[in-house]
Parts: structure tokens; C-alpha cells; sequence
């Protein structure tokens, strides 16, 4: 029991970290996608790159949390 | 604003005073129940069971049985249909029935490993699953009660190495299982539309597109035009086949999981299957490698030798964590969503304690139903980003693998 509460604290700190960073991309194509809109495709589609990369991170992190908690 | 603050507060009170209500009228009696799965309703464990991948196909209150191919390195190969097992229409078919000394566990094929067990169909009372303690870590084992004996019951054998608690037991499991089953049914569709789709574009060239190609073609095109083109340039004709195959057969497979009341299938959401997915990636990327790529992994031109001691590693790390990063998110995603939904449909078997307090069985229904209906709306978005995903990541991959050297 006093495994799975750790591992639940890094899971949720995971998921802060991951929150910030995809949030962080969002915000920043929104603005991009203010200052050009003619450029929507390309900043969606790398918007969309990017935070499925830190999503992986993330992922692995709380598989590894699963795993050992 | 006040309205929608109003019916936060009501929707509020109407939770809370379910929540008084189930505390005053009812006590549970916290003896024997504990053992039994069958009356304590717990929300999680039921997920879990919806989620999984069953032998046989349930839609409503009638399975339908599956081809069970199984072997056991003591009895060899048996070939039957899940239906001689005579499954019970609730818990998605707990068998009547022993067969061959395999027997159905909420619709999962389970083996007697037990000599002393008839080897013939024999009928059984009842299969029972308690927590025991498995070297030292808690895990549930079933049993199945024949002839006022109890016999262990084993799960079927796994490749994960005691990683998610399986291991290599005393059978093995090639059924068409219901996932295997719904994998056979999309592709068969898949064909028949793109065939379809093809013979019309031949017959019809230089009209305006008609029926289902006004659905295929902007999807197509927009995978063309945004993926495969931009990052993949001159050399997109070569994988095309490959991106779209892929796209259209995990976006097929997301949103055949989302039909309601139609088996409730969680085939992307299986790690067996988007792990295949990410290994038919994994060598379609790496065989494909040319001598930059190789040359990037192995020994990166451009930085000092003790950078390279250190990069090397890594590099080859990163070569492996891609597919499995690949694999991970398309399960999770999937399997997050399923989850979410079955917990939202529990709420009512938890509030309601399975059906004894009627009122708020039925009041629990409405806010549940509502919050899976926003649930599964959002799960239709989540089929479509995660098929594109999966694609775009694997054309990124593609194009740095066959990128040509320009330094």
C-alpha cells in the first residue's frame, strides 16, 4: 500500500510536468497561429509532434510508476 | 453564469443527498462478502474486466462463441468452439461446462492443471476468484468447484516475464479471441470500402466523387498533404502505402472500440496489439535506414570522440524507446478512455448498490449516462488525433532514417 501511494505521487507529478509542457506548446502555437494564421497547417501539425513527444516521456514515466508501485 | 452556477450547486446536492441516502439506508454486512465478486460491486475490477480480451463475444445478454485454439505441452493441441463451455449470459459467460479440462472465467479460457481433474466435458457448480498472496504480492486466482472439490485454476501463458503478473503456466492460448476477431472484421471492412472506393474512382475519372469517397478522399488527401509530403519530399510514393495502411487501419480499429453496445471491443487498447504496430514501425524505419542514418546512430560525424562515447548509447537507446513510446500512447490513450467510460457506467451500480436502492439507481443514470455521452464525443476526437499521431511520428521517424546527407 505505502508502494502504490509513492508511485501515485510520481504519477501525478508526471502529469504536472507533462500538463506544463503541452500547455506551454499550445499557448505558444495559439499565439503563432494569432501572428500568422496563413501558417495554421504547419504550426497544427508540429504543435501536434511536439506535445506527442513530451506525452511519451510522461507515458513512460507513469508505466514505470505502475510498474514499481 | 448564474445559471450554469445554479446547476453546479444542484447537481451538487443531488450527488450529496444520493450519497446520505446510500449511508442511511443500508448496512453491509462485512463478513463472507468480502471473498465474493459477485455481490460487493467494485468499479475498478469491473473496468478491468471490460477492458480485457475475452473468448468469447458478448453483445448484450448472448455470446457468441469463438474458435478456441489452445495447447498444453501435457495434452497437445485442442481445437473447439467456446460455445461447448454453455456460457451464462451474465459476467459475459462464466461456463456451465468443463471441457477438455478447460473451463470459462467471465468469458477468459482457463485451464485445470490438476491430474485428478476429468479430462471429459463434465459440468462444474461454480468458478470462484479470490486475492491470495503470490510470492508476496497480491494477485487474484481463481478456482472452479467440481464435484465438492476445488481446483486452481490457471490463467493462460504470457511473454511479459512476471512483469504485469503473468508468466509461462501450464498452457498456451492461439485463439481467435474477440480482439482477434474485431482486428478481422475491421480489415475486412477496410478492403471492401477501399476496393470499392478504387473501382469507383476508375469507372468515374474526372467527375465529382461520389457516396463514401466524399468521406475517404479529404481524409486521404489530408494525410497525403500534411504528412506524408512535407516530410518524407521526393521519396513520399514509396511509403504512402505504408503511412495510409496504417492510418486507416488504427483509426478503423479506434473507432470500431467506440460503438456502443456492440461487444464493447478495446482493440488499440490492447498492448499486444498496438505493440505489434509499433514493431511492423521499427523495422519498416530501420530497414529502410540509409548510410547517414546508420552513421548519425553510430559514430555522429561533427563532435568530439568522448561526445561520441557517450552519444552512441544513447542514440541506440532512443532507437528502441521510439516504438515503444509509439505503443505506449496509442494503448494509453485508448485504454484511458475505455476506462473513464466503464468507471462513469459503474457509478451507477455504486451508488445504486446493485440495483437494492432503486431511486438512486435511476437518478445515477442520468448523470452517468450524460458524462459517458460527453466521454465517448470526446473519445471519437481522441480515435482521429491518435491515428494522426501515430502516423506523423512514424513519418518523422521515416524521414530522418532516409534523410540524405546535406553538411
Amino acid at each position: 500500500m505505502e508502494h502504490l501511494s509513492v508511485a501515485a505521487i510520481g504519477m501525478g507529478l508526471v502529469v504536472i510536468g507533462a500538463g506544463i509542457g503541452i500547455g506551454n506548446i499550445g499557448a505558444k502555437a495559439m499565439e503563432s497561429i494569432a501572428r500568422q494564421p496563413e501558417a495554421i497547417g504547419d504550426i497544427r501539425s508540429n504543435m501536434i509532434l511536439m506535445a506527442a513527444l513530451v506525452e511519451g516521456a510522461a507515458l513512460i514515466a507513469i508505466i514505470m510508476a505502475y510498474l514499481i508501485g | 453564469m448564474l445559471k450554469k452556477i445554479l446547476s453546479i450547486i444542484l447537481l451538487s446536492m443531488f450527488v450529496f443527498g444520493l450519497n446520505a441516502q446510500e449511508h442511511g439506508s443500508h448496512e453491509s454486512p462485512n463478513g463472507d462478502e468480502s471473498h465474493d465478486s459477485h455481490h460487493a460491486f467494485d468499479p475498478a475490477e469491473s473496468a478491468f474486466h471490460h477492458i480485457s480480451n475475452h473468448n468469447v463475444y458478448s453483445i448484450g445478454p448472448w455470446n457468441i462463441p469463438l474458435p478456441c485454439i489452445l495447447y498444453a505441452p501435457e495434452e497437445g493441441w485442442s481445437m473447439f468452439m467456446s460455445g461447448v463451455f454453455e456460457p451464462s449470459a451474465e459476467h459475459h459467460g462464466t461456463g456451465h461446462k468443463a471441457y477438455k479440462k478447460y473451463v470459462l472465467d467471465k468469458g477468459i479460457v482457463k485451464h485445470v492443471a490438476d491430474p485428478s481433474f476429468p479430462s471429459e466435458e463434465v459440468e462444474i457448480e461454480d468458478v470462484v476468484t479470490r486475492e491470495e498472496m503470490v510470492d508476496g504480492k497480491k494477485k487474484d486466482v481463481s478456482y472452479v468447484k467440481y464435484n465438492g472439490k476445488e481446483y486452481k485454476l490457471d490463467s493462460k501463458s504470457t511473454m511479459d516475464g512476471g512483469v504485469f503478473g503473468g508468466g509461462i503456466t501450464s498452457f498456451y492460448d492461439f485463439s481467435i479471441t474477440k480482439n482477434v476477431a474485431g482486428m478481422m472484421l475491421v480489415a475486412l471492412f477496410l478492403m471492401w470500402v477501399f476496393i470499392r472506393v478504387a473501382r469507383t474512382y476508375k469507372e468515374r475519372e474526372g467527375k465529382a466523387p461520389k457516396g463514401i469517397q466524399n468521406f475517404l478522399e479529404p481524409l486521404f488527401l489530408f494525410i497525403q498533404d500534411e504528412v506524408t509530403k512535407p516530410f518524407l519530399g521526393d521519396k513520399w510514393e514509396k511509403y504512402n502505402p505504408f503511412l495510409m495502411t496504417l492510418f486507416f487501419f488504427i483509426l478503423g480499429l479506434n473507432l470500431f472500440g467506440q460503438i456502443p453496445f456492440f461487444g464493447g471491443s478495446n482493440i488499440t487498447g490492447n498492448l499486444a496489439v498496438t505493440m505489434v504496430l509499433a514493431i511492423v514501425t521499427f523495422f519498416v524505419v530501420n530497414l529502410n535506414g540509409n548510410k547517414n542514418y546508420w552513421e548519425h546512430v553510430l559514430w555522429m560525424p561533427g563532435v568530439p570522440a568522448w561526445v561520441k562515447t557517450i552519444l552512441t548509447p544513447v542514440e541506440i537507446m532512443s532507437m528502441f524507446i521510439k516504438p515503444m513510446t509509439l505503443m505506449l500512447r496509442l494503448f494509453a490513450n485508448i485504454v484511458a478512455g475505455h476506462i473513464v467510460i466503464a468507471i462513469f457506467i459503474g457509478l451507477i451500480f455504486v451508488f445504486g448498490k446493485s440495483g437494492q436502492l432503486v431511486g438512486a439507481s435511476y437518478g445515477t443514470s442520468i448523470v452517468s449516462m450524460l458524462l459517458a455521452m460527453f466521454m465517448m464525443s470526446l473519445e471519437i476526437l481522441v480515435a482521429f488525433v491518435q491515428a494522426y499521431v501515430f502516423t506523423i511520428l512514424t513519418a518523422s521517424y521515416l524521414s530522418a532514417a532516409t534523410e540524405e546527407a546535406h553538411h
